[in-house]
């Protein structure tokens, strides 16, 4: 098996590894599909914080075809607004020569290029096929196809398709430890007969991961071992009742580095500048959101709406998955959600007349200048909406692999039968999720908090009592990276520069009566005494401020039949925390409806967007 | 519990400030990609096999737009047969079975295998499903691999001109003087032509009745938008490209037969490659590209829609190669200002976003304040005088640079 030599890190950030009590100044960068965006963080007065941040479009791919060049741009912006100099000619100046010259680390993320592109083979679609989806996304890698013997496609199409896709990896999974082997070889069979090439890189070997059935290895490597980098490791199902993915995800991590992004155009000069490895921008991530769940304890749902993908990341009950919906994206992807969700879904979020034919060239005209940004309200709106839809359909894909493992005998419980609960649903109870968190550039760049706060409600419709937050200027893939060389610095900018809490939003599940003026009555009682009573009508929204860092008792009684965590129709209580928006309360229902005429709709859009003071007044001046 | 974010202390902020303000007066640029529009340039074209295989052209050599440079075979499609369900026999016994044996060459219906019983009174044959080769027999699977004979692939020199630079097993670089005009978006590959303008003005819209017998062939030039008519009749006419202004999407959806939704095109199996110079809509194309183009009328070009809106832009290209002036006498003319050197005032523009989309004019100043836009956002803008007279405000990240 031919295998690179690993790269070379940077050897002089390696020495304030050792010591991280000496490190004073961090620089992170993470190279997006459209844009690169650097961060500096310094310790200040003993503590870590954010001190400045600078952006410039990527360049891994032609004209440029140097990734370190729009790495050096966004760096430059930073220089300029900090005078403090971190570049010389070839590299970023490590270690740091004086208090304004270079910097003790410097670590990055990337998603450049198309990330880590991977095609994932198994045998059973919904069961060894899905777990080695779960797999690498957790990896955080794009799942280009899902092939299976049971896919429905016939096996010259199987081959066709493997061939076509070009991927930078391959993860084969199938059967269990001791089961047949026919199947799963079979497929290795197919992969063998496709020989596909790897997408960056003539002359380099496509890595292929094997984790199934062990008794088959001997059968792999005889039709892998040769003609590709075969890397095999334990079974990611080696019984049906289990699913053990880590192995699968190192190896994966490893051949990303050794294998994918030392062929990607400038990745080994960028290599060489940080002592760390490169880690894909999902993987950043999804280590932040699982740092919040397990350092507060709770249920949390986070996701990275980007440029080209929407990364929806889920810790349930210490389960996390992660899934990145390809195409999904802000930017040169943007139409794809167009494409997806329909116009007239898009449509539904806009308050003012607009020809379908108008918004369409629009967004045509986004996709094709993808850095530009909205300079008039409307066209603010406009992004907003299609991130609406970008976070639903998101999720809908997440929803879809956040699911009990199949192929497992389960016995049914009273309640399931009542409940009419299928396996095949997301494990995932909205009411049970505490937190909803963002990132993303369109998330963090929002005008007003209110803004982020209605596209997170509206794409992910929370229930009950949920808080919301987001990453204030996009760092949370910089500190993800850093977290897994100083954990201290990474939490310290995360809780203090990086988290921005938005508020609660307090909503019943159901649907009420239309008209219903008492949807949802609630009390607030203040710390300091002070009491609110609000009642919303069934379809309306409303928000108390509560500061950030105050807390609220909330008495909420829902209209009958709504839940908010208690069943049917049943009051509760809950303690609720301040943010920039406050307590929002949603008495629209779940499933959100839209009225039948389009005046109506606007009409209804204008009163929630106003209820929430999202938008400056001469918005509401075109609707 | 989550802690709320804190702000830096007062001092620290002056301090930053104070040196934000410094710095930024001294040098007021930001990097912006901009669209070339060169009347005469060195185009260069690397072309690479996309497998190894073998450079058929020389340093120094003269091509033209269609001579072969480089040629290698992909490993042909394949077929799988599951002989072993097929005879009904025990998978670990295929190979037994088989007439055929690994390497073999084989003819589609050819006896692959056969099974024998009752002492051979009964014959079960398994038949080749294409002619190719037996790449392997499987004693796991029962299953049987025929690959079709190898197809040859080969990669032309695409723009005539002499071999710069060769890349032992991969390909070479293709150099010549040339007129180099890229467009914002475009859809199918590489085509090559004479170029023929159709429309007298840039804000002319293309419609059928302009396209006239004469035009198969040719790369047509029109205004500001082709309509749908226009693009079926190019198409039905043998029309080899398509150059216009803008384009509704609703009339790109019709013609591909399906919706674009990602910026990454030029693979469409498509009659006629479509560029388009300034977006989507009714845009008239710009005064000087149309002028430009029309400067070429009658001479033959070299275009590819090839669009890439990811990571390191590439947009779609027409090139007018110059065959009289050796590419050496342009070397040391071209302007060595770097991409990064970014907008300065003085600077020409395009303003390619919304509320003043496409309008053209030159960077007047360059605020170091972040400045409140009708979002209210806060960002880095520019003043911008406009061609028609305007003086206009819009945030940097909205302007694109017009290289000429």
């Amino acid at each position: 098996m031919a295998k690179q030599a690993k790269p070379q890190h940077d050897v002089a950030s390696s020495r304030f590894l050792a010591n991280p009590e000496n490190l004073d100044t961090i620089l992170a960068t993470d190279c997006g599909s459209t844009t690169s965006k650097a961060r500096f963080f310094k310790r200040l007065d003993g503590k870590y914080r954010f001190v400045a941040s600078g952006e410039a479009p990527t360049t891994v791919e032609a004209p440029f075809e140097d990734v370190t060049l729009g790495v050096r741009n966004a760096i430059r912006e930073v220089e300029e607004l900090t005078g403090h100099k971190f570049l010389d000619q070839n590299r970023i100046i490590t270690p740091r020569l004086s208090v304004d010259e270079g910097v003790d680390l410097y670590v990055t993320t990337s998603s450049a290029g198309g990330g880590l592109q991977m095609m994932v083979a198994g045998v059973v679609k919904s069961m060894t096929a899905e777990s080695a989806e779960r797999a690498a996304l957790g990896a955080g890698a794009i799942v280009m196809d899902v092939i299976a013997v049971d896919d429905g496609r016939r096996p010259y199409e199987k081959i066709e398709r493997i061939r076509y896709l070009r991927p930078d990896m391959i993860l084969l999974a199938g059967g269990t430890d001791g089961g047949t082997i026919t199947h799963v070889v079979e497929t290795a069979e197919l992969i063998e007969a496709a020989k596909p090439r790897p997408r960056l890189g003539v002359n380099f070997e496509l890595p292929i991961v094997f984790a199934g059935n062990k008794n088959a290895r001997p059968a792999i490597k005889r039709a892998l071992g040769t003609i590709f980098a075969l890397e095999v490791v334990d079974n990611l199902r080696p019984v049906l009742e289990l699913e053990n993915t880590e192995p699968a995800r190192n190896v994966i991590d490893e051949q990303f580095m050794e294998h994918v992004m030392s062929h990607a155009p400038g990745y080994d000069k960028l290599m060489k500048w940080t002592p760390i490895p490169i880690m894909p921008t999902p993987a950043g991530e999804g280590r932040m959101f699982q740092a919040i769940a397990e350092t507060y304890g709770i249920n949390v749902i986070g996701v990275g709406l980007g440029g080209a993908t929407t990364n929806v990341y889920s810790i349930y009950e210490s389960k996390f998955v992660r899934t990145v919906s390809a195409n999904l994206g802000m930017s040169y992807s943007i139409c794809n959600v167009l494409k997806e969700a329909g116009t007239k879904n898009l449509t539904r979020w806009i308050p003012f007349d607009l020809k379908e034919e108008d918004l369409r060239n629009r967004l045509y005209n986004k996709m094709i200048r993808p850095t530009t940004i909205p300079q008039e309200i409307e066209d603010l709106v406009i992004e907003h909406a299609v991130a609406r839809e970008a976070l639903r359909l998101g999720f809908e894909h997440h929803r879809l692999l956040a699911r009990p493992l199949r192929g497992v005998q389960r016995r049914r419980t009273i309640a399931d039968i009542f409940e009419q609960r299928a396996f095949e649903e997301t494990y995932i109870d909205m009411l049970q999720i505490d937190l909803i968190a963002g990132t993303g550039g369109l998330l963090s760049h929002a005008p007003r908090r209110a803004q982020s706060a209605l596209m997170l409600i509206d794409g992910f419709l929370p229930v009950g009592v949920t808080r919301l937050a987001q990453d204030s200027v996009f760092m949370m893939p910089h500190l993800g990276v850093l977290s897994t060389v100083h954990p201290k610095a990474a939490m310290e900018i995360f809780e203090k520069d990086c988290l921005v809490k938005i508020g609660a939003c307090i909503a019943p599940k159901g649907v009420g009566k239309a008209g219903l003026k008492s949807a949802m009555e609630v009390t607030v009682r203040f710390n300091d005494g002070s009491v609110i009573d609000e009642t919303v009508e069934f379809g309306a929204m409303k928000r108390i401020p509560l500061k950030e860092g105050e807390k609220a008792q909330v008495d909420i009684s829902p209209f009958k039949g709504g839940d908010i965590g208690r069943g049917p129709g049943k009051k509760g209580t809950a303690t609720v925390e301040g943010g920039a928006v406050g307590i929002i309360l949603d008495a629209r229902g779940r499933p959100l409806g839209f009225a039948d005429t389009d005046t109506e709709r606007k009409q209804k859009l204008v009163e929630w967007l106003k209820a929430l003071d999202a938008y400056p007044e001469k918005l509401y001046t075109i609707c | 519990m989550v802690k709320s974010p804190r702000r830096l202390s007062r001092k620290a902020v002056h301090d930053l400030l104070a040196k934000v303000m410094e710095r930024m007066s001294s040098k007021g640029c930001c990097y912006t990609p901009g669209l070339k529009r060169k009347a005469t340039t060195i185009v260069q074209k690397t072309r690479r096999l996309p497998i190894p295989g073998e450079v058929l052209v020389s340093k120094g050599e003269k091509v033209e737009a269609d001579t072969i440079i480089a040629r290698t075979f992909i490993p042909g499609d394949v077929y799988t047969l599951n002989v072993a369900s097929l005879l009904g026999i025990d998978v670990w016994e295929t190979s037994k079975y088989m007439l055929k044996k690994e390497g073999e060459a084989v003819e589609k219906n050819e006896p692959l295998a056969l099974a024998k019983t009752f002492f051979g009174l009964f014959k079960r044959y398994a038949y080749a499903p294409a002619s190719g080769t037996v790449e392997r027999v499987s004693d796991v699977t029962g299953q049987v691999l025929i690959r079709e004979t190898q197809i040859p692939l080969e990669v032309d020199a695409y723009i005539p001109g002499r071999v710069a630079e060769i890349f032992p097993k991969e390909g070479a670089t293709i150099e010549t003087a040339a007129a180099f005009i890229q467009g914002i978006f475009g859809i199918g590959g590489e085509r090559k032509g004479s170029l023929m303008m159709v429309s007298e003005s840039p804000s002319d819209v293309l419609t059928a009745k302009q396209l006239v017998p004469g035009c198969k062939g040719k790369i047509v030039v029109g205004g500001a938008r082709a309509t749908n008519d226009a693009i079926k009749k190019a198409v039905k006419a043998g029309v080899k490209g398509m150059v216009v202004g803008g384009l509704d999407d609703n009339d790109l959806s019709s013609f591909l037969g399906y919706k674009i939704g990602v910026a990454i095109t030029g693979h469409e199996n498509i009659p006629l490659t479509l560029i388009i110079t300034e977006g989507f809509g009714e845009i008239a194309m710009s005064e000087k590209t149309f002028l430009l183009l029309k400067e070429f009328d009658g001479e033959q070009a070299s275009i590819n829609g090839a669009t890439q809106i990811r990571a390191g832009v590439l947009r779609p290209e027409i090139i007018i190669p110059k065959a009289s002036i050796p590419p050496e006498k342009l070397r040391g003319l071209e302007s060595k200002a770097p991409p990064e050197e970014g907008l300065l005032p003085g600077t020409p523009i395009r303003i390619i976003r919304e509320p003043y989309f496409g309008a053209l004019g030159v960077v007047s100043k360059l605020p170091i304040q972040l400045r409140t836009i009708g979002t209210e956002s806060s960002v880095r803008v520019l003043e911008a005088q406009l061609i028609d007279g305007r003086q206009v405000t819009v945030p940097r990240a909205n302007v694109e640079m017009i290289e000429e």
